[in-house]
């Protein structure tokens, strides 16, 4: 919320400093360089400057890139305890551990590109962080699927299938016994 | 109890007892009581058999007692013509004299003793009345023509059972004749009363003055007059009473005295009605009344109670939110217990104002229903469930006596017509099913009874008796049940008697079976519908049939004690049973099954008159359309009274164990082996299944029988099975014990997959472990500390919610109560504090907003921080 700025407004700066300095000369106001400050480093050519730069960024992207495809796996070794920890009854505690296991990846997957969007770059290959990214969490789910079958919450018996089945309807009709007394 | 003895004997025959004036054998005060075809003497002191004598092997049937002295008269009719009578010793018993004498003509009706030694009795053409006078064993006897007495009487007269001193009381058509016996043995006509009624036996009020009341109908009234014996011309009372017309008439009346202040002699009067209602009449008012009919309950049936029609006003809502909020303050005050005395008191008194309980209309879990039971007097009560009141009673018109109809008895009550559809402006209707007699050859009687007014809608008196009764699974448009009504030579007959239920009838011809179970012949045999009637007289409503089957089991083994089939209205929520590893096993639930318990034929009788080597108990389950025997065990060493229930795919029956000389209870499950293989979950998901369609009992599935017994402490009256709306919720045997209460008992104490040691996962699935006997838990026991005397049969009906059973029970009291097997899950209880719940829910919306607020403020505090 933007509380606080009608009180000042936001141009009614009173005062600044500026301490930037681009100029190339020496000293523009006659005070000299401090020793061990060269200006001619900012001097380079400009080309081979930016090159560099994009290098290393591109180097710290696709790491960062690869770091953050690699995240889910902590995550699912702390689930793979979490479950183990909840045990096999069906209670609210495990429920919840299997729900947010199976929730996590879901969300995950769903904002692949979201979390990859700040290491774009057209010189960086985010395809092998992306898959191994969708990999692990596609492993969480796995895990979470495994566990919700464990607690036997998933459909896969007979028995689940069956017991809403009504009983099946008869052709025949019989009836008397003993004659009335 | 000072004492108590119980008299063998082998004949069925009359009791009489009889306690002699002055008599002692070694000063013994003596009773002497006649039962069972002998004549036992009892102390008076100890209850000790001093003497006997057996009547049993000669024919006498024995009507009386007499007292000359020392010497004890026992007398009475061999073959109705010939009067013999035994002179005993009264110390000893020894046999003094006998004398016989022997009537040219057969008697009709019983001795009726007149005076010390004088008898009455009616010839055999119910014409001519036989004085028979019994002077120290001597028999004579002289006769009168009832026309010498009274000229313009004729009809078949009948001698009231009253015992007047010196006279007797003659019922020749509507017309009661009071004769008077003079000493000499001749007849002298006292009185003759038009639509007389009954005539009470007479009452000593004084040293000679004997009373006697008669009552007789007059101009809508009754007339309760009370007359000396001797003195005939003076009334001692006289008074006339207006009594219901649903009472009927009056069966029998007793008399009793009670001194006035002013010395003279009142009266009241005990009348027993048709209806079998009592009445106690005091100074022409009808002082009480009890409808005590209703201890003889033959048959139950239920009734929905009429929708609530009219839309409720604004003002009552408003009123009613008021009182409500008013109401659940009081509550909320009661929860918290800051409650007055004052308030509680309020509070009592709304709880019970709100429960509604006995109100006229129909509630939405269904909990008041109209229980119309039929009583053995031939009247039928609706019984409110709420509290048991009588809603309306009928004196079934068509089960009075008549010429046609000279016995007539209700045997069953059945639902004839649920309306659904029309609910709103149709009334639900049901049919008792009579005869006219106690045998099976007599004509079947039906009457059908509005169940909301209790008026009769119409009575038949069809030509054909009534063996059986069959209701079928199909109603015709206005929703009336098909009844197949089968007659003792064998035909059907279709009700209603409507073109379109022979439509129907037609449709389904080919499925429609019957059979019959033969218990004196051991036989059980199954028919199926074939043609109509082939009679002189053209009924296309009767049906003959042609036999299918018969099972015929060795009557030197096996003789039928017992039958029982599933309740035809019984719902099952679903087909499988899931086991503890997910495997599943298949019901087989058919309503076509029959329970069948065999006793040895030896054993048959009481329990303690055989040895547990010749004793044994067979069990079937039958197909009652294929006659295929699915299942036979064999108790050995076990004997009846055999009860059984039967429900969805079990089958619970209760025995005696002579061996282990206690009560056993076994279950019997069937399992369907044929739909084992259905186990592919694949075939579930894409629904290629054929478990839900029709089936047919030709088709012959393999089956598997699981069983287990339990000792179970009490001997029974009668089991049976809370039932549901929807077949969900788990079941719960109710157990009719000897102790008139009713138990009620999981049936998952009756589970053949009890093992000693059940597993965890067996935990889990509620197997509770194995146990030689039953568990009795006096807290399951639904009467609680109430007894229902004379229990006889237990009743119970679905209410709307599913967790809830209503329970009947009937027996001389009537018991009523809803049970819930597995507790109330699908409804809170009725205390419970609603206010409270709106409190917490107001007070949790409050604590959310404030805590907003101050969550806000430290927000911008830390902003400006």
């Amino acid at each position: 919320m933007d509380k606080g700025k009608g009180v000042m407004g936001s141009n009614a700066r009173r005062w600044a400093v500026d301490f930037s300095d681009n100029s190339t000369s020496p000293s523009s106001r006659d005070v000299p360089d401090p020793p061990g400050f060269s200006r001619a480093s900012i001097d380079q050519d400009d080309s081979t400057l930016s090159r560099q730069k994009k290098d290393a960024e591109s180097n710290w992207k696709s790491q960062k890139a690869w770091e953050v495809a690699q995240a889910p796996f902590k995550n699912l070794l702390m689930m793979g305890f979490m479950m183990w920890m909840a045990g096999s009854t069906v209670h609210l505690f495990s429920i919840g551990i299997t729900f947010s296991a199976l929730w996590q990846p879901i969300s995950a997957l769903q904002s692949v590109g979201k979390i990859f969007e700040p290491y774009k770059d057209s010189r960086v290959e985010l395809l092998g962080p992306k898959l191994l990214f969708i990999a692990l969490n596609l492993g969480g789910l796995a895990l979470g699927v495994w566990k919700l079958n464990a607690l036997g919450l998933l459909p896969t018996h007979t028995s689940d299938w069956v017991s809403s089945l009504p009983p099946a309807q008869e052709v025949e009709y019989s009836g008397g016994g003993l004659n009335l007394r | 109890m000072v004492w108590e003895s119980s008299l063998p004997g082998s004949k069925a025959s009359k009791s009489i007892l009889y306690i002699p004036k002055n008599l002692k054998a070694d000063k013994d005060d003596l009773i002497l009581v006649y039962g069972k075809g002998s004549l036992n003497a009892v102390s008076g002191v100890d209850g000790e058999v001093l003497w006997k004598k057996d009547f049993s092997g000669e024919s006498i049937e024995v009507s009386h007692i007499i007292q000359s002295s020392d010497v004890i008269y026992v007398t009475g009719f061999v073959d109705s013509s010939k009067i013999s009578v035994y002179g005993l010793n009264a110390k000893n018993g020894e046999l003094l004299e006998n004398n016989h004498a022997a009537l040219p003509f057969g008697t009709f009706g019983e001795l009726l003793s007149v005076s010390g030694d004088m008898f009455v009795v009616l010839d055999e053409m119910r014409s001519k009345i036989v004085i028979v006078h019994l002077r120290n064993g001597e028999i004579s006897y002289n006769q009168k023509h009832i026309s010498d007495l009274t000229k313009d009487l004729a009809g078949q007269a009948v001698i009231l059972p009253s015992r007047l001193p010196g006279m007797f009381a003659l019922n020749i058509n509507s017309y009661v004749l009071l004769i008077k016996v003079t000493n000499q043995g001749e007849l002298v006509l006292v009185d003759k009363v038009n639509n007389g009624a009954a005539v009470s036996d007479s009452l000593s009020i004084s040293e000679d003055e004997h009373a006697f009341a008669f009552v007789h109908y007059g101009d809508n009234k009754i007339h309760l007059s009370v007359k000396n014996v001797n003195d005939w011309n003076h009334d001692l009372l006289k008074e006339s009473i207006v009594i219901d017309h649903q009472k009927g008439k009056i069966d029998k009346i007793f008399v009793n005295n009670y001194v006035r202040t002013d010395r003279s002699h009142g009266f009241r009067a005990l009348m027993v009605m048709e209806d079998h209602s009592l009445l106690l009449v005091q100074q022409g008012e009808i002082v009480w009344s009890r409808e005590d009919g209703l201890a003889s309950v033959v048959d139950v049936t239920t009734s929905e109670l009429p929708v609530q029609k009219e839309g409720v006003s604004v003002a009552k809502v408003e009123q009613n939110l008021f009182e409500w909020l008013k109401g659940h303050m009081l509550k909320l005050k009661g929860t918290l217990m800051i409650a007055s005395p004052d308030d509680l008191a309020a509070i009592q008194a709304l709880r019970l104002r709100s429960s509604e309980k006995s109100k006229m209309t129909r509630d939405h879990n269904g909990f008041r229903k109209l229980l119309i039971v039929l009583t053995r007097a031939g009247k039928v009560f609706a019984l409110h469930t709420g509290d048991g009141r009588v809603v309306w009673s009928i004196l079934l018109p068509s089960l009075h006596k008549s010429e046609a109809c000279e016995n007539p008895v209700g045997l069953h009550i059945y639902q004839w017509q649920v309306p659904h559809h029309h609910a709103l402006d149709e009334n639900p209707s049901v049919l008792v099913v009579g005869q006219c007699g106690p045998s099976l050859s007599t004509p079947a009687v039906l009457s059908f009874i509005d169940a909301y007014t209790g008026m009769e809608l119409k009575s038949l008196s069809p030509a054909h008796t009534a063996a059986q009764v069959i209701p079928l699974p199909h109603t015709d448009s206005t929703e009336q049940r098909l009844h197949l009504i089968i007659d003792d030579k064998q035909h059907a007959y279709l009700y209603p008697r409507t073109p379109e239920a022979i439509d129907i009838l037609k449709h389904e011809f080919s499925n429609v079976y019957w059979y019959s179970v033969d218990a004196d012949n051991g036989v059980i045999r199954g028919h199926a519908l074939k043609s109509n009637c082939i009679q002189e007289a053209v009924d296309e409503y009767c049906f003959d049939f042609r036999d299918l089957w018969s099972v015929v089991f060795p009557s030197e083994s096996e003789k039928i004690i017992a039958t029982m089939t599933r309740k035809s209205n019984e719902v099952v929520h679903t087909q499988a049973k899931v086991m503890t590893d997910y495997d599943v096993m298949y019901k087989y639930i058919s309503k076509n099954l029959l329970f069948v318990a065999n006793a040895a034929p030896k054993a048959a009788g009481e329990i303690g008159t055989v040895i547990p080597e010749e004793a044994w108990l067979v069990i079937y389950i039958l197909d009652t359309v294929t006659g295929r025997i699915l299942h036979r065990m064999t108790h050995h060493g076990c004997q009846g009274p055999v009860h059984a229930v039967f429900s969805e795919n079990w089958v619970v029956y209760h025995y005696f164990n002579l061996r282990a000389h206690r009560y056993e209870m076994s279950v019997v499950e069937i399992y369907d082996q044929s739909r084992a293989d259905n186990k592919d979950v694949w075939r579930f998901v894409l629904g290629k299944h054929n478990l839900t369609s029709p089936v047919s009992s030709y088709s012959r599935p393999e089956v598997i029988a699981k069983s287990q017994s339990y000792f179970f402490t009490h001997s029974v009256k009668a089991i049976e099975v809370t039932s549901t709306a929807k077949g969900i919720t788990s079941k719960q045997l109710l157990i009719g014990t000897i102790g008139d209460q009713v138990l009620a008992l999981d049936k998952r104490f009756l589970d053949p997959r009890r093992t000693v040691n059940p597993s965890q996962a067996e935990k889990e699935d509620g197997i509770i472990p194995l146990t030689d006997s039953l568990p009795i838990i006096p807290q399951s026991y639904i009467t609680h500390a109430l007894k229902v005397e004379g229990l006889r049969g237990i009743v119970t009906v679905p209410a709307k919610l599913e967790s809830t059973s209503l329970v009947f029970a009937y027996g001389v009291d009537l018991f009523f109560t809803q049970i819930a097997p597995s507790r109330t899950y699908d409804s809170l209880t009725e205390d419970f504090s609603y206010a409270l719940l709106l409190l917490t829910i107001v007070a949790l919306v409050a604590a959310i907003f404030v805590t907003w607020v101050l969550s806000e403020r430290k927000d911008l505090q830390d902003k400006w921080r």
